[in-house]
């Protein structure tokens, strides 16, 4: 009898806040109504998905002093969409981000309580850590940490949270707790029993060593950016590797790459779609924005569609707020303009070249070997999907991909359990009042 | 006569699972009651409020859902916009109990600061409510724009920054959720507490008093009132309903003589202990009175009182044409017969332009 191949574990991402979503397109819905929600979701859990994804961010995008006008913007509270969402699906996991700056463990660790009751058992956090003193804003700590500072408290932050978690017997009684250590000094008495699942789901999000070390330490889901087949496996490698000094297994942590994909009927269709999808991604006054990103200096002067501009980047430049630095921009510009040059490309038709990637693209049988492989391989246990359209962006990938998953006997073809646990094979932690 | 509200709890302090509260939510809208009330605090055992009312929206389709949420020791930005998620959810059928965590117990489950006097707590509450005001306004209603030929999803000119700066807390904004659909949801304070009273009379849609009789509730509501008026605002756009605690028993009428007439005073404030007819005169009483706008109820047994409530109480109400058989519109503010308040954003670049 042949082996059963390595289960790949599937979540939905939901298109909103990023460079991912067209919205543009005529068929792209709302980003806040509950319907576009509670759409996407059903679809999710037709597809046997193990988990829905909302992301974060906690203050709106700033380019140039401005608030970013070319993207979508808005979205609302993520733990309460999923409270909805626990009315309208019955097995399908609920994964919140949420950061571990701007809250407090007592009233976090007791919202995802909550999410995990009212679901019976689906609840999910993806831990982030992104802080800085624009974010802090909007809070009353107004706080900026350091990156290694923002580590440290997001380990002491699920520590306290896993102790409250704990703090009642399994039998359902209340015992005080007290926690003491650098970030929270905190004590008195939990307000909710222990959750279907013990502990919610645990997701961190976060490429540094810092992040990788806290991950292996303490997550359940690594959520990743590393959507390539060698990136994959390097990363795999490095953090399945971390695990053994904290006396867990290379199946306690489950890691899953952020990817897009695009299905046509034909390879070649396919690939038509993808650069028709980029197209849209990259308007021309994306194209000037991305280029902004890494110049730091304001070229709105230039023409989208002739060449990039000669002028060095501002290293110092505080042009861009709120999202993640690209990097080293001198680096950064004289790849671009070697690209550009090399293959007489435009400023538009660069940025199209250098971001906004499709992972998958290709008939439905193509993406479902590819995927496979990808897991089979060892670059990931499975994936985050990232669809470009809200909320009809998964059904092609439900109906199209997720049978040829299962005619290869790489993807469930029931869910097997009611919880979030019990789809991703994770063990229900033990109890430690 | 004005027309009559009514509203109750459906708390069940031991449960956790959505079913209870689903159950009373549904049988409170069979009433057309306006809303039901979930309470909150971190001092004892319960669900979070918020969570609970988000997880009964979609099963649900008219009913007001107003969760409690402390002012104390959270977040404003993250209140604010899990407030405006549940209207969104719900579609326009969110409220909000606002509400202080006063004692040392809870400062201790935060550890960032000591407990502080209901004064200053109600103050801060204040500032709560007005920072969630100006972040529900900082997003103009038709900010999203969607303008593919200048690749502009928003027009950032109808977003806002609220610069809030309070005694405890300052917000930059904007929110990072539109403005919900009924603009701002409902405010609610239990305005018991003189402690409270201020910032009911300025910020609340619906304030409770404890009043154990008609004459107390009209006072009450006269003081309210007066102090909203102070504040510029129209006294009646706030409405004051009496809060009280039932025990309708088993019998049709009061379970002792004499008793079905008014609310005794108890220590937790006045208790109706009686039938559901007796009940139900003594609300026609009231409001035929003009005392109050409505009552807030809360049963003493949750499961056997709401539904004595509903179809004893309500029915009979109903009945005598003094209560609505169905919801004429669709949002909370639509029930209490609140406008849906004015973009102050939008207002002020209106009169520039
Ligand atoms: C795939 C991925 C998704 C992320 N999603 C969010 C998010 O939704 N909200 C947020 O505030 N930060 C998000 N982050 C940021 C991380 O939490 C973290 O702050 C950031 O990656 C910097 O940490 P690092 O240096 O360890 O990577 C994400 C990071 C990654 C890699």
């Amino acid at each position: 009898m042949t082996q059963r191949p390595k289960q790949i574990h599937l979540a939905a991402h939901f298109p909103g806040v990023n460079s991912t979503t067209v919205w543009s397109d005529p068929a792209s819905g709302s980003h806040i109504d509950f319907s576009s929600f509670a759409s996407l979701a059903r679809t999710a859990e037709r597809g046997l998905f193990d988990f829905f994804f909302l992301a974060e961010g906690l203050r709106l995008r700033e380019h140039k002093g401005r608030i970013h006008d070319l993207d979508v913007v808005g979205r609302p509270e993520s733990l309460t969409v999923l409270s909805a969402l626990a009315a309208v699906t019955e097995r399908l996991g609920l994964a919140g981000t949420v950061n571990a700056t701007f809250n407090e463990p007592f009233e976090l660790a007791r919202r995802f309580a909550a999410l995990d009751h009212l679901s019976a058992g689906r609840a999910a956090w993806n831990v982030v850590t992104t802080s800085d003193a624009f974010t802090g804003e909007n809070f009353r700590r107004g706080g900026y940490l350091d990156r290694a500072d923002r580590y440290t408290r997001a380990a002491e932050f699920l520590t306290t949270a896993r102790e409250l978690w704990d703090s009642w017997t399994p039998d359902g009684r209340p015992q005080p707790f007290a926690h003491h250590g650098r970030h929270f000094s905190v004590e008195g008495e939990f307000t909710a029993p222990r959750s279907p699942q013990g502990h919610p789901v645990v997701i961190q999000a976060g490429d540094s060593p810092e992040g990788r070390e806290f991950a292996a330490s303490a997550a359940d889901v690594i959520f990743t950016r590393h959507g390539t087949p060698e990136a994959g496996r390097a990363f795999y490698a490095d953090v399945k590797g971390r695990l053994a000094k904290y006396g867990r297994s290379a199946d306690d942590l489950k890691i899953m790459p952020g990817v897009t994909f695009v299905l046509g009927d034909t390879a070649a269709e396919a690939q038509e779609k993808a650069t028709e999808i980029r197209r849209k991604q990259v308007s021309p006054q994306n194209a000037i924005l991305a280029l902004e990103q890494v110049w730091g200096v304001d070229l709105s002067a230039y023409d989208p569609d002739g060449p990039l501009p000669d002028i060095d980047p501002d290293p110092d430049s505080e042009l861009v707020q709120g999202r993640v630095k690209i990097g080293d921009p001198f680096a950064v510009a004289a790849k671009w303009r070697a690209l550009s040059e090399a293959k007489g490309l435009s400023i538009r038709q660069t940025v199209i070249e250098t971001t906004a990637r499709q992972s998958f693209i290709g008939t439905p049988d193509r993406v479902a070997a590819d995927l496979t492989e990808f897991v089979r391989t060892d670059a990931a246990d499975g994936f985050i999907l990232v669809p470009h359209l809200t909320p009809g962006g998964l059904d092609d990938f439900v109906d199209r991909v997720v049978p040829l998953l299962q005619e290869r006997g790489a993807y469930r073809t029931a869910y097997e359990g009611t919880t979030l646990r019990s789809h991703l094979g994770l063990r229900e932690p033990v109890w430690k009042g | 006569m004005p027309s009559l509200h009514l509203a109750v709890a459906i708390d069940r302090p031991d449960t956790h699972d959505a079913a209870p509260y689903l159950e009373s939510a549904l049988l409170a809208e069979h009433g057309a009651l306006d809303f039901v009330t979930l309470h909150d605090s971190f001092a004892r055992p319960g669900p979070d409020a918020l969570a609970v009312a988000a997880r009964i929206a979609p099963r649900t389709a008219r009913i007001g859902l107003v969760p409690t949420v402390t002012t104390t020791h959270t977040e404003p930005f993250h209140v604010q916009a899990a407030v405006a998620t549940l209207d969104w959810v719900s579609h326009g059928r969110a409220g909000w109990a606002l509400d202080v965590s006063a004692t040392e117990a809870e400062a201790r489950l935060f550890g960032r600061r000591r407990a502080a006097p209901r004064e200053e707590l109600w103050q801060e509450a204040g500032d709560v409510a007005e920072a969630a005001a100006l972040l529900w306004d900082s997003w103009e209603d038709d900010a999203e724009i969607r303008d593919v030929a200048t690749g502009r999803f928003i027009d950032r000119d109808k977003l806002h920054y609220a610069d809030f700066a309070g005694r405890t807390f300052s917000v930059r904004g904007p929110s990072i959720v539109p403005r919900p659909p009924q603009g701002h949801p409902v405010r609610v304070v239990d305005a018991t507490a003189p402690q409270a009273r201020e910032t009911a009379a300025r910020y609340a849609d619906v304030a409770l008093v404890r009043a154990a009789s008609a004459e107390r509730a009209d006072a009450a509501r006269a003081e309210l009132r007066g102090l909203a008026a102070r504040y510029g605002r129209d006294p009646h756009t706030l409405l004051v309903f009496a809060a009280l605690d039932v025990d309708l028993g088993g019998g049709e009428h009061a379970a002792e003589p004499g008793h079905g007439g008014g609310p005794l005073p108890t220590a937790e404030g006045p208790a109706y202990r009686g039938g559901p007819v007796d009940l139900a005169e003594l609300i026609a009483d009231w409001h035929r009175a003009g005392a109050v706008d409505g009552f807030h109820l809360t049963p003493a047994e949750p499961r056997r009182d709401l539904e004595r409530l509903v179809n004893g109480t309500v029915a009979l109400l109903q009945h005598r044409g003094l209560f609505r058989t169905f919801y004429p519109g669709s949002t909370l503010r639509e029930h209490l017969g609140l406008a849906r308040p004015v973009n102050r954003y939008a207002a002020l670049t209106g009169e520039s332009a």
